[in-house]
């Protein structure tokens, strides 16, 4: 090392090499915990990423342009006018943009399904068939049957569940009879034209799709709806795409713009449930690498009492041991965390370009219409959180061994052995 | 000028259910230049006056001074700096840094003492130059002998300039050539530099060098004679 650097940071860089194996073993705990903490959080990341799109994606998507009060009151009278223009209007604008986005058109209503066997009360999803497939995973799940194509066609396209509790099939009629939006009586007939499986029994059950023009007629909506749904083409652009829709909409204030934080929260209170879970498991690798930085660092320093006795004998004082002590665990750690955070990085990196996956995941996904592969998402934060955590705990573990010395006695440190 | 006052110095230690009298009311004074040999029986307390003198250890009453300054009432961080900047110490073990050189050894006491790299530099050298190790600057502890060793411990007591210099029976793991040739070069240093030397020792031979001989017995001073060094033979160290 150069000659003119501080002897401090010498003795500090040969003390460590004094016991090689011992040295070695300890950053290797720290190598192995940084690259598996930012392999882990990457991969977290990743998956929450994944988790959000997909979720958002199966129904609810990125943004919604919704009466002010549908969100708190989701009642058939929160709609607002002229929703498909609206949604025209959207769609073409943000293509004058420049952005990418996917817009459609939906109205909600409840109803009472009857075969001719058996009723049961239903969630019925007005949507615009040509631009619904953009915005939702649902028509894609049609495993029976075909998904409807015409705005105005008296079809229905129902779950799995429901199809089996109604006894219906293809081409089997249903009663729909509900309230209209000006409370009037809502009847009519549909053709059942596909059925879907999402997964999730209560989806399959209780959800019903029919085209947006059908479904305006039948519940008296005039060309009233109750949302817009809006995809950005990525999770990262839903802000910058928040903002551009919110100029489109202009002065209607009858309307309101709410991001998928706002139409799920539940979403982010799960992933945040998740987290702290996760934290538990990292916290207990963190406590094992420092403990094992208190031990080495605690055997280094009884093992030299002696030396430091000698020290504190020409005139160092405690402080400055304690440095050397500080300095040690400080230089340890700087390579635990460049090495562990370099490696952990490489393979979240490569992982991150042909994705990660696991036995059973690709059936599940293709059964969901989800992506088949986790992609885990480097950020700054994914590197450096982990590791700064097991660099400041170590760091905080050699404490223990640096305030001992506080308490030494040159004459007895001296006669050590 | 005084160089180090001891008064009425009381030392003692607990073994067990045994107390042992380390120091019994003794009292010293050292003056600057002085070169001065305590010699002993083991455990007769030549240790423990010197690592009282150097406060390495505090005495259970009286009073030690080294110029102006009372050490015993001083506290740690204070009795710190004065052993830094005053007080250099050898001891028996030669008690080197092992991961440093035999310059990083010497430097080291000047970098604590917030000297400049470049000043501590020249210092180093010359100072190693002084005690014979030219050419064996970068050299570690592991790769010099008991006397080399024994010479980097006294370089690095020196190269401060302190004014009194504390060695405990330092030629007790030398040879008899290798003794003598490290009791002359302190002798040399003594005469050179006017440092101030307390050397316990129990070998007759070290007494020699000394100007005045201390014998101490259970604690006590038992005599206090002034004598004739022996020859120094300068240049030959």
């Amino acid at each position: 090392m150069s000659t003119s650097l501080n002897i401090g940071i010498r003795m500090a860089w040969r003390n460590l090499w004094r016991h090689k194996r011992r040295t070695w073993l300890t950053i290797g705990a720290m190598i192995f915990s940084n690259l598996l903490l930012v392999f882990l959080i990457s991969l977290q990341f990743g998956s929450y990423r994944m988790m959000i799109d997909n979720t958002l994606k199966t129904y609810t998507g990125h943004l919604q342009v919704q009466h002010k009060e549908y969100n708190d009151n989701p009642k058939i009278r929160n709609s607002f006018q002229d929703i498909v223009p609206l949604a025209d209007k959207v769609r073409k604008q943000l293509g004058s943009a420049g952005i990418t986005a996917w817009v459609a058109a939906r109205g909600v209503a409840f109803a009472m399904t009857s075969s001719e066997q058996r009723s049961y009360g239903l969630q019925i999803i007005g949507v615009e068939p040509q631009y619904e497939v953009n915005v939702s995973t649902l028509p894609g799940l049609v495993n029976k049957g075909r998904y409807f194509t015409d705005f105005n066609a008296e079809e229905i396209v129902i779950g799995s569940v429901l199809a089996r509790n109604l006894r219906v099939d293809i081409g089997d009629e249903l009663t729909l009879l509900g309230s209209g939006r000006d409370g009037s009586f809502a009847a009519g007939v549909v053709i059942v034209t596909g059925i879907f499986d999402s997964g999730n029994a209560d989806v399959d059950r209780s959800m019903a799709q029919l085209p947006l023009g059908y479904f305006q007629s039948l519940f008296s909506m005039g060309g009233q709806g109750h949302n817009i749904v809006i995809n950005a083409e990525d999770l990262t652009l839903v802000s910058a795409l928040q903002n551009e829709v919110s100029s489109i909409l202009g002065e209607r204030e009858e309307l309101s713009l709410l991001d998928w934080n706002r139409l799920q929260p539940g979403l982010q209170q799960a992933i945040q449930a998740d987290m702290a879970s996760a934290w538990f498991m990292y916290i207990i690798l963190i406590v094992l690498v420092a403990f094992s930085v208190l031990n080495t660092q605690l055997m280094s320093v009884l093992e030299r009492t002696r030396e430091f006795g000698i020290m504190m004998a020409l005139g160092l004082k405690p402080a400055r041991l304690g440095t050397l002590v500080f300095t040690e665990t400080f230089i340890m750690s700087s390579l635990g965390l460049a090495i562990g955070a370099a490696l952990g990085t490489a393979l979240a990196w490569y992982l991150s370009i042909v994705g990660f996956t696991y036995p059973g995941m690709e059936e599940m996904a293709g059964k969901f219409n989800l992506p088949d592969r986790i992609y885990p998402t480097l950020s700054l934060l994914s590197i450096f959180l982990g590791p700064g955590i097991v660099f400041l705990c170590s760091l905080l573990a050699s404490l223990y061994p640096a305030l001992r010395l506080f308490f030494l006695q040159p004459v007895s440190a001296m006669r050590a052995v | 000028m005084t160089s180090i006052v001891c008064k009425d110095l009381c030392k003692t230690f607990q073994q067990g259910d045994e107390t042992i009298i380390g120091l019994d009311n003794v009292s010293i004074t050292i003056e600057r230049g002085d070169f001065v040999c305590l010699s002993g029986p083991s455990g007769s307390g030549k240790t423990t006056l010197l690592n009282a003198m150097g406060g390495l250890d505090t005495p259970d009453s009286g009073e030690i001074t080294i110029g102006d300054v009372r050490i015993d009432e001083l506290g740690k961080g204070p009795l710190a700096d004065m052993r830094l900047h005053n007080i250099g110490f050898v001891f028996q073990a030669y008690n080197l840094i092992p991961v440093l050189t035999a310059r990083e050894n010497v430097e080291f006491v000047m970098q604590v003492g917030g000297m400049s790299a470049a000043e501590r530099s020249k210092r180093s050298f010359k100072i190693l130059k002084e005690v014979g190790l030219e050419g064996m600057e970068d050299r570690r502890p592991a790769h010099l002998s008991g006397g080399q060793q024994q010479r980097v411990a006294v370089a690095r007591a020196i190269v401060s300039q302190p004014t009194l210099v504390l060695a405990d029976e330092p030629t007790a793991n030398l040879d008899t050539v290798t003794s003598s040739q490290l009791m002359d070069l302190l002798v040399e240093l003594n005469q050179h530099h006017n440092i101030t030397f307390v050397i316990a020792t129990h070998d007759i031979r070290v007494m020699k060098y000394a100007k005045r001989l201390i014998k101490m017995e259970d604690g006590k001073i038992i005599s206090d004679e002034a004598q004739s060094q022996s020859p120094i033979p300068l240049g030959e160290g």
